[in-house]
């Protein structure tokens, strides 16, 4: 097994037109877990008391360096519990790390599971508007994309009907025309998307290469093997929170598949 | 190196998350706004009446709680003036409180897929109940010209009040949302508690039904410090005195600095305990 390292400034000197969009350096990700579950405040005094709450260390990334690229589709393969979603977070900011540093340029857009904010009483106006404002937009943000929104989820007869009305169909559409509405210097997605129809999904997969062709770098974790190879640049392996191997689709694919027989 | 445009996030760039916290608050604010919006709205979106239920709320209370208590409280005069300038204050506090937990709790699920300011949660429900509470102002002013009580000049004051009220919700609803995060029984439990505050609290009782010997123990609740601020500028039409208005002062500004410090050191791990 090939561990390739990466440095951030290996990579600025040997292509110096190569911009970087998402620099981990040494990142490790450590879980504080209780190593019994204390589900009540009057357990956990008791057992403060007495000394005995105890940690567990739990390490989801363990010491992983990358740099991903201006434009790139990068994607993300691994086990169930490899740390590829803790990864994703620790690059959207949900997760600080632990040990070492991440610095990422520009706005970054996650789709992950869509229309997660969505209030079932109020219209689908209002929740473009409270869904753009979680995603960091402000009012004038939306107000310019918010037509393009609606015709784009194609629900311009139902936009001001409660959204509890909306099939799931239509909640996902307006999801991720909402998601998707401005350009994103990169694009986190988990798991490729199904969302709608046929017809639909040609449209989000249009969007997703429109992007693409804008210069927004895409990361992409998936099990589907075969069309993330189709559509990555590059591949990393993450395998116990480690970086097994980072390279072309073709041969990271391989070397997992491998691994996995 | 790197001149992309917009926001660099740079991990190991950050301050203090109790500073840092309040500057990304700053950036998020129209999110501020629409939470607040949201829980105003869809509150009541069901009913008939709708956003009347603000005002109806506390007024169906306060009828009840006048009717059965200003028989037992004779002696306080114009009873529904004192009750009620009591209620919104303790109603304030401890829907704000209650929402901020249950707020947080609700957000877990967006904490753990992107990244939203932690503390918008407590804030955004604080800041829901400081509408209502300006909401129930209504209804306090109609039983006022009701019981043909005078408004006195002096509510001039209640600003004051209620941004000292404000802040002790604040700093209390971060505390009691941040220990609900890790156990979540403290959210039934803090029910209980609530229930038996507001009934040491003198909000539908006078003070002085409350026996000398008990005084010193009943003058450091900090709810009852807050209630005087109330009460004095509406019921007894009078400027809080400074020896009255310090204890509320230095409640408000001493829990919101331990609610925000104490909140913000733990937000690192909210997205996984959530």
């Amino acid at each position: 097994m090939r561990i390739e390292s990466e440095t951030v400034q290996a990579t600025s000197q040997d292509a110096p037109v190569v911009q970087n969009m998402i620099q981990l350096e040494n990142v490790s990700v450590e879980y504080r877990i209780p190593t019994e579950r204390i589900g009540t405040l009057k357990e956990f005094m008791i057992r403060y008391l007495q000394r005995r709450v105890g940690f567990r260390k739990f390490r989801a990334l363990d010491n992983v360096s990358l740099s991903i690229h201006k434009g790139e589709v990068f994607g993300i393969v691994g086990n169930n519990g490899a740390g590829k979603s803790t990864m994703l977070k620790v690059i959207s900011r949900v997760l600080r790390p632990t040990l070492g540093r991440i610095v990422t340029y520009g706005k970054i857009a996650p789709l992950l599971e869509l229309g997660a904010g969505f209030h079932p009483e109020l219209s689908g106006r209002e929740n473009v508007y409270l869904n753009g404002a979680l995603l960091g937009y402000s009012r004038e943000d939306m107000d310019r994309v918010f037509d393009e929104i609606v015709s784009f989820a194609e629900l311009e007869p139902f936009i001001d009907s409660p959204i509890r009305t909306y099939s799931s169909g239509m909640y996902a559409r307006l999801g991720f025309a909402v998601a998707t509405a401005h350009f994103p210097e990169i694009l986190i997605v988990d798991e490729i998307l199904s969302v709608g129809d046929e017809a639909f999904q040609k449209k989000c997969n249009d969007r997703m290469i429109g992007f693409r062709q804008q210069g927004a770098t895409v990361l992409i974790v998936s099990h589907a093997l075969d069309r993330l190879q189709d559509m990555c640049d590059r591949i990393a392996w993450l395998d116990h929170g480690k970086l097994q191997l980072v390279g072309q689709p073709g041969q990271v694919i391989e070397a997992y598949r491998q691994e996995m027989h | 190196m790197n001149s992309v445009s917009g926001t660099v996030y740079d991990s190991a760039k950050q301050i203090s998350p109790a500073f840092s916290e309040v500057r990304e608050l700053r950036n998020y604010r129209y999110l501020l706004a629409q939470l607040v919006r949201r829980d105003i709205v869809t509150r009541y979106k069901r009913s008939v009446l709708g956003v009347a239920w603000t005002m109806l709320n506390p007024l169906g209370t306060m009828l009840i709680l006048a009717l059965v208590f200003s028989q037992l409280f004779k002696t306080v005069e114009s009873y529904p003036v004192y009750i009620l300038s009591g209620l919104i204050a303790w109603n304030f506090f401890s829907q704000g409180t209650n929402a901020a937990m249950s707020g947080l709790v609700w957000g877990g699920s967006m904490l753990q897929r992107i990244y939203i300011p932690r503390t918008i949660f407590g804030v955004s429900a604080i800041g829901t109940a400081l509408v209502n509470l300006l909401i129930s102002i209504v209804p306090l002013i109609l039983v006022m010209l009701f019981t043909r009580t005078p408004i006195p000049w002096t509510v001039v004051f209640l600003p004051v009040s209620i941004l000292l009220l404000t802040g002790f919700a604040l700093g209390f609803g971060l505390f009691i949302s941040s220990l609900a995060v890790y156990f979540p029984d403290v959210a039934e439990m803090y029910q209980i508690v609530l229930f038996a505050w507001m009934y040491l609290t003198p909000v539908i009782y006078p003070e002085n039904i409350i026996p000398e010997k008990w005084l010193s123990i009943y003058r450091l609740n900090p709810m009852n410090a807050m209630l005087k601020m109330f009460r004095i500028p509406i019921y007894e039409g009078r400027i809080p005195t400074g020896p009255e208005i310090l204890p509320a002062l230095l409640w408000a500004l001493g829990m919101l600095i331990f609610g925000w410090f104490f909140f913000t050191s733990k937000t690192d791990e909210y997205a996984y305990r959530v």
